[in-house]
Order: structure tokens, then C-alpha cells, then sequence
């Protein structure tokens, strides 16, 4: 009884725990951005443009389809599985992103839409699902109507903090230490730790309320 | 005492000259605050302000085809390897010096000036008196999406200035190996290529490091007084033959009309054969690895 309440207790913080982590590596993925088109569509003003477009065009898509996913019977393995796809999908950018950049180079000769589609064929999925988690982590938190303000309020404080260090912490020193299919390879790497972790405490979970319901 | 009232008088007339000094031209444009300072007869263009190594081309407006600027002339260096460029690629226009001065040299070649920024370009043609004409011709693009085309369209060039590196900041993605290599392919056999770059911080042993492994040992020309320096490859690499004693009289003679002594030069130049000062086992910059502005801040 005392250990399922402690983990009860505890849930919140490895919520927001994942919720900062997502933060970090939105913004960390979308500052190596820029590095990883600048070899095939340079570094003009535009390229950035490309960039952040199509990032809050896939938040603003996560934010709805999360929204939409959470009124089917949320749970912390669901929350898991979304960041476990979401590790998955970040991998083609280290692996297939010359591939891509290159075949886009080659059909299209104006670098702004060109690196607008090559942002789009890299970005848009990942980054889509992980938007999807900050709907979904306000679903799992709010217990009652009263507390939703305070709690969504509290989940936009720390994902946006940890966006706030990914963006600083890429920029000053992961780009001085390591190279750009490493620092992505580690944030999957951490995305799908998490996520793993998220289905492995809501299995366990269960288990300890059929051990209780059976006593 | 005569010495003392000398260098009095020269602060004096610096004073008075900085004090003279005339913003003619003030823009923002997408990249930077580009200025247009006219001081007698000087004429300088700067990115941002008060800075000494803002300064990016100047020019004497009673003699245009005079280069003020050293690195314009260690530049000038190149040309001793490859005394008839026919094809010249040049990469960050600045005032467009380089280009008028090379467009008198070589009336019959063939000149392309890659900008970026279009402001740069505007003022270039409005007050620095660049001049273009069917063989001068210049790009509004980023150097490394010219160069990836101009591949993909099978050209090639004698000369490839690399001149892309104000003080403040460094395109990264213009000082990869990757980069480098591209560029390299661009090359016509007998092609070389010259960087002006810095002889300071920690991106001194990564930028040398990586032009090494590109093009194996190559030429470097620097100048103490404001740690210019100008790195010279060549598609072949370099042998004891290439550097050709009997083309130092030939450019003498039509080089020292724009105040460039190239014997000078000559002297100062310095292979990195056996001369390798930064540490051998130095991380190449590549496309996964280049932060270039960071090393340079260190």
C-alpha cells in the first residue's frame, strides 16, 4: 500500500521529468537544423525561415493530434510509446539526411524551397510527434478541472525551460564537442530510454494494483 | 627629442584624420550594418562599427587600381604558381577591389564574384566603382551552393579566391573538409586556390589541419602587423618545380604598378613541409564538426 502510493506520488515528477526532456531536444534538433542544410542550401537568411516554419507548423499539428489522443484512454504506457516513435523518427536525420538533401538539391534550384522541403522531409515527423506529448502530459496530470490552468502552466514552465537549455547547451558546447549524428544519435538514445521507462512503471503499476485488488 | 616630436606629430595627424573620417553610406542590411567611410582620400567599407578588423576593402579614390589593403595584396602571392588564370572564381566581394584589380591585370579572363548579401553588391557598384561587363560577372548566392552547382554543370577554374572571412563572423560551412574537397574538384588541373583568413586562436591548428587534409602541404603567406593570413593550395599539391623562379620578374613588372611587391612576398612565403606549427593529431573541421566561431572566440 505504502509503495503504490509513493509511485503515485512520484508519476507527476517523471512526467515532467519527460516533458523537459522533450523541450531540450526540440530545440537542441532545431538549432542542428540550420548545420545540417548549410552544406547543400548555405546559410542565408532564408534558411532559418525554412527552419522555424516548419517547426511550428508540426507543434501546432502535435499539439491537436495530442490533444485528440489523450480522450482515448490515456495512460504513462501510451506516454511512453509516443516518445519510443518519436526516438524512432528522429534517426533518418542522421542516417538519410545527405540522401535527402541532395536529391532535393538536385531538383530544385531556389535554396529557399529547397531548404523548406528538405526542412519538411527531415523535421516534420519527429517533430510532430513530439509535440503531441505536451497535450498528452497535461492529460495525464490534471486530476481535477481547478488544478488544469495551474498544471498546464507549470508543463509549458518546464518544457519551454528545458527548450531554453537544449537551445543554449547545443549551441555552446554539444557542437564544440561532438559531432552532428552523435548529438542526434543521444538525444533518440534518451528519447527512447525515457519512453521505455514510461511503459515499464505503467506495467509495473498494474501489476501492484492486481496484487492489491487480489489481497 | 626630433624623435619624440615625430611620433607626437604622426598621433596628432592620425588623430586628425580619424576625426576626418565620414560616414557617406549607412545601410542594414539582412546580415550586417555595412558603412561607407570616406577619409580624404581614403575610401573604406566596414561591417558594424568601431572596429578595426571590421575594415573589409578600401580603396585611394585618385588611384583606384592601387591595392591599400594587405591581404588583398598577399593575395597577390598566388599568382606565381599560375601566372595566367583565365577562369577566376571569387568568393565574398567586398568593395570588389580584387575584382577590378584582376579585370586590369587580365583584361581577357573571365571573373565571377559570389555575394551574399545584395546590400554589399549595391554599395560595391555605387561607391567602390566595381565594374562588370560580360566577362565580370557576379552571383547573389552562398558560396557553397554556387560552388555545388557550378560541379553539377562541369565547369572548372584557375583561381578560386576564398575571401568569405570577415573578423566577426566565420560561414562555417564554408571551412570543411567537405567543403574543401568540393572546391578542390572545381579546380582546373593546374588550379589553385587561396584563403584569406586568421593567424590567431585555437581555429589556427583546426583550419590548418583541414586545408592539409584536403590538398596535402601547402603555402601560407602572413603578415605580423594584423595576423592576416593567406593560405595557398593547388589541385596537384605542391613540388619543388612549382614555384617557378623566372615568374617572379614577369609579375614584378606588372604587379608593382598596384603596390604589390612580390619579391617580397616571395620571401615571406613559407611551406608547411617543414614547417607544421600546430599539433599533428588536430580534429578536422568536417560538416558534422565545424564550429569554426566558437574555436575562433576561444
Amino acid at each position: 500500500m505504502q509503495k503504490a502510493n509513493s509511485s503515485q506520488n512520484l508519476q507527476p515528477y517523471f512526467i515532467f521529468l519527460l516533458a523537459f526532456t522533450s523541450g531540450f531536444c526540440i530545440m537542441g534538433i532545431e538549432l542542428l537544423g540550420g548545420r545540417i542544410l548549410a552544406p547543400f542550401f548555405g546559410s542565408s537568411v532564408h534558411i532559418w525561415g525554412s527552419i522555424i516554419t516548419v517547426f511550428m507548423l508540426s507543434l501546432s499539428l502535435g499539439y491537436l493530434l495530442g490533444g485528440k489522443l489523450s480522450t482515448r484512454s490515456a495512460s504513462l504506457a501510451t506516454y511512453g510509446f509516443i516518445f519510443l516513435v518519436a526516438a524512432i523518427t528522429l534517426l533518418p536525420i542522421a542516417l538519410f539526411s545527405q540522401w535527402i538533401m541532395e536529391a532535393v538539391f538536385l531538383n530544385i534550384e531556389d535554396s529557399r524551397y529547397g531548404s523548406l522541403l528538405a526542412s519538411m522531409a527531415l523535421f516534420f515527423i519527429p517533430t510532430v510527434i513530439l509535440g503531441m506529448l505536451s497535450p498528452y502530459s497535461v492529460r495525464l496530470l490534471v486530476k481535477s478541472s481547478n488544478e488544469s490552468g495551474q498544471i498546464a502552466g507549470k508543463l509549458y514552465f518546464i518544457s519551454t525551460l528545458g527548450s531554453a537549455l537544449g537551445t543554449i547547451v547545443t549551441s555552446f558546447y554539444l557542437i564544440l564537442w561532438f559531432d552532428i549524428n552523435i548529438i542526434i544519435f543521444s538525444f533518440s538514445g534518451i528519447l527512447a530510454s525515457l519512453g521505455l521507462l514510461a511503459i515499464f512503471i505503467n506495467k509495473s503499476c498494474q501489476l501492484h494494483k492486481m496484487e492489491l485488488s487480489h489481497v | 627629442m626630433f624623435k619624440r616630436i615625430a611620433v607626437f606629430l604622426s598621433l596628432l595627424l592620425l588623430t586628425i584624420s580619424f576625426v576626418q573620417a565620414k560616414v557617406i553610406h549607412q545601410e542594414r542590411s539582412l546580415y550586417r550594418n555595412i558603412l561607407v567611410e570616406d577619409n580624404d582620400d581614403l575610401r573604406c567599407l566596414k561591417f558594424n562599427v568601431k572596429s578595426t578588423k571590421t575594415q573589409q576593402s578600401c580603396f585611394l579614390k585618385s588611384q583606384p587600381q592601387q591595392l591599400v589593403f594587405n591581404y588583398t595584396k598577399l593575395l597577390m602571392a598566388s599568382l606565381l604558381f599560375n601566372t595566367q588564370p583565365k577562369r577566376i572564381l571569387i568568393v565574398g566581394l567586398g568593395g570588389g577591389t580584387m575584382s577590378n584589380t584582376l579585370a586590369q591585370l587580365y583584361p581577357q579572363s573571365h571573373i565571377d564574384n559570389i555575394e551574399i548579401d545584395p546590400a554589399v553588391i549595391k554599395v560595391a557598384r555605387d561607391y567602390f566603382g566595381f565594374f562588370e561587363n560580360d566577362r565580370i560577372t557576379t552571383y547573389n548566392q552562398d558560396g557553397r551552393i554556387f560552388i555545388k552547382r557550378a560541379l553539377l554543370k562541369k565547369q572548372s577554374y584557375d583561381w578560386i579566391i576564398l575571401d568569405a572571412f570577415n573578423g566577426d563572423y566565420i560561414p562555417e560551412h564554408l571551412m570543411t573538409k567537405e567543403f574543401l574537397q568540393e572546391a578542390k574538384t572545381l579546380l582546373s588541373d593546374n588550379g589553385i586556390l587561396s584563403s584569406n583568413t586568421f593567424s590567431l586562436s585555437e581555429l589556427y591548428a583546426h583550419e590548418s589541419a583541414t586545408y592539409k587534409a584536403v590538398f596535402g602541404d601547402f603555402y601560407q603567406v602572413t603578415n605580423k602587423v594584423n595576423s592576416n593570413r593567406i593560405i595557398l593550395v593547388s589541385k596537384k599539391g605542391f613540388s619543388n618545380s612549382s614555384l617557378n623562379e623566372s615568374n617572379i620578374n614577369k609579375l614584378d613588372k606588372k604587379l608593382s604598378f598596384y603596390g604589390v611587391d612580390i619579391k617580397l612576398l616571395y620571401r615571406n612565403m613559407v611551406n608547411t613541409k617543414n614547417n607544421q606549427n600546430w599539433s599533428k593529431n588536430t580534429r578536422v573541421l568536417t560538416d558534422q564538426f565545424s564550429p569554426a566561431n566558437l574555436l575562433n572566440a576561444k
